[in-house]
């Protein structure tokens, strides 16, 4: 088990609760699809999950070493080429120089930059960025990846591609990844299971398993997305009454 | 890795359902010879091209060509400028000492330079200015990152600090005369309360401008509060703390030659202010302009040599010069 929430309750001083009762495994390995309308609480969720941030009650297990996180904005910072961003990634992490450069190096080819490793993050477009930001996130070398609405703010193509990139990685490096997203039909995309969390306060109030056969059968895959917008829905409406 | 990971691994493997209650336990290894779902491209390569013709359309191309335009605007501006200075003194509205056109100062300047006394003041003048300067430096550097990162500091000596540097540094020239008499020592105390207070306000200032996710990556790729500081604040604060140092250049220039002109004789040597005084001594305007051009192209020459480039290959590489009139 790469992360065991149960019970998990989040509360800032006196305000209500913004996460309650949360309960839910994640499998080493495994690729969970956090879904969730405005004011679920997802950041505040990840950044417990990353030990960034404390619960305020409940119990959690999580991996020893953390986690590497990747938010909506890629954050790279401009004074480094690409290259240069995933370096300091490294040389923050104690890696030696030598072997920081050969690591750079390889994690840029396994997002599809290698001939951009000295461009600096403006010269770069939107996805590439987001792609540098994700092998930066890699190169901290942690089993556990957890990644706030990276794709969020990306053109639709572009966007395509990188959930077909990010599967690919996500094969070859065998992590565990959290991928929190407002759209439902990303997470029936990547997700091998889809975890639906309330608003105000944030619960897991359902989860529906994707297997394979369904994202491969466009249909199937629609039929899904289909119910899980509604019981999204269904939920954003209570919060009219 | 962790090893508690791997022990916590052993203990369960299925990672099933929990709120859902009626979704059947998945295996958290998802056997990888699946096809993956809606596939735009099929293999790796395919994808690897496809990603490539994207990132040719997305990204900008540069192009780097000479800008003559550099070099002749400001000299056609100096040239208008020389020209209607000359039309003026022409217009015989003054006396010619008192208001000397550019071909007296040049002649003026001419003498001067053979009698050696150019060279050997700005030589005195720069050298004063220069290790001044970068003392302030090496003092201003470390005070303003302290400054940008304690709270508990900032708080106690952010006004001061402020404050110091709206003090003129010639307001310290009696006291300095008073501590160290007519020494070198006078000239580089004036040179260090001005400069240091505006490098650490520009650093300071340029601190306060790091976006809040550059300190939040930081934190996250686990960098520690003085890797923080090196390697993330002060690079990303360079442009505030570079237009600090230039305030700082200026105001360490402007006020070595307000003591150079207060402060003469002793053993303080010769220099561009003690030859404006000079000047104003034998109420020679010949001397007096002259000295006043060379104080001016100094200050322009350092900027065209050193701040110009450096703050424009600064703004350059972070993508920021696109549009600006630079």
């Amino acid at each position: 088990m790469s992360v065991l929430l149960e019970n998990l309750g989040k509360r800032f001083e006196a305000g209500d609760a913004v996460l309650d009762g949360v309960n839910a495994r994640i499998g080493r390995g495994e690729f969970v699809a956090l879904l969730g309308a405005s004011g679920c609480g997802k950041s505040t969720l990840l950044n417990i999950i990353a030990s960034l941030d404390e619960p305020s009650s409940g119990a959690l297990e999580v991996p020893a070493d953390g986690a590497a996180l990747m938010f909506q904005d890629p954050a790279l910072y401009p004074w480094l080429t690409a290259r240069g961003n995933v370096e300091l990634a490294l040389k923050l992490r104690g890696v030696g120089k030598a072997a920081r450069r050969a690591r750079a190096a390889e994690l840029l080819d396994l997002v599809h930059l290698g001939g951009a490793g000295d461009k600096r993050p403006h010269e770069l477009s939107g996805g590439m960025r987001q792609r540098v930001a994700l092998a930066r996130a890699l190169s901290q070398d942690r089993q556990l990846l957890l990644m706030d609405e990276p794709f969020a703010a990306l053109d639709a193509i572009t966007r395509d591609l990188l959930h077909e990139e990010l599967e690919r990685i996500w094969r070859e490096t065998g992590r565990t990844i959290v991928f929190v997203t407002h759209n439902v039909r990303e997470a029936v995309r990547l997700g091998q299971r889809v975890l639906l969390l309330s608003s105000r306060p944030g619960r897991v109030v359902r989860e529906w398993a994707v297997p394979a056969e369904v994202r491969a059968d466009a249909a199937a895959a629609a039929a899904l997305t289909g119910e899980i917008t509604a019981r999204l829905r269904e939920e954003i409406r209570r919060h009219g009454k | 890795m962790g090893n508690n990971v791997t022990e916590l691994e052993a203990g369960s493997r299925a990672a099933g359902a929990s709120a859902g209650g009626n979704v059947p336990p998945i295996d958290a290894h998802r056997p990888p010879d699946i096809a993956p779902g809606f596939s735009a491209a099929g293999a790796p390569d395919e994808l690897r091209a496809l990603e490539a013709g994207l990132d040719e359309l997305q990204s900008g191309h540069a192009s780097a060509r000479r800008d003559w335009g550099r070099v002749l605007l400001p000299l056609a501006a100096v040239v208008l400028l020389v020209l209607a200075w000359q039309l003026l003194v022409s217009l015989d509205l003054k006396r010619r000492d008192l208001v000397p056109g550019p071909l007296d100062v040049v002649a003026s300047l001419g003498q001067l330079w053979a009698e050696g006394l150019v060279q050997e003041s700005v030589l005195t003048s720069l050298q004063r200015g220069l290790a001044g300067f970068a003392v302030s430096v090496a003092v201003g550097t470390p005070l303003g990152l302290l400054l940008g990162q304690v709270r508990t500091l900032r708080r106690a000596a952010g006004p001061l600090i402020s404050g110091l540097q709206v003090l003129p540094s010639v307001a310290w020239v009696p006291a300095a005369i008073i501590w160290f008499g007519l020494t070198d020592a006078t000239a580089y105390f004036v040179v260090l309360m001005g400069a240091i207070p505006s490098i650490v306000n520009g650093l300071v200032a340029g601190i306060d401008q790091v976006p809040p996710q550059y300190r939040s990556v930081a934190k996250v790729l686990g960098a520690s509060r003085l890797e923080l500081a090196l390697q993330v604040i002060l690079p990303a604060s360079l442009p505030g703390y570079v237009a600090g140092l230039k305030q700082g250049w200026a105001f360490s220039w402007r006020s070595l030659m307000a003591a150079e002109i207060i402060a003469v004789g002793g053993t303080m040597g010769y220099g561009l202010g003690s030859l404006l005084d000079q000047g104003r001594t034998l109420s020679d305007m010949g001397i007096v302009m002259s000295a006043v051009l060379i104080i001016l192209g100094v200050g322009i020459l350092i900027e065209l040599l050193v701040f110009g480039p450096v703050e424009r290959r600064l703004l350059q590489r972070r993508g920021l010069l696109a549009g600006s009139t630079r």
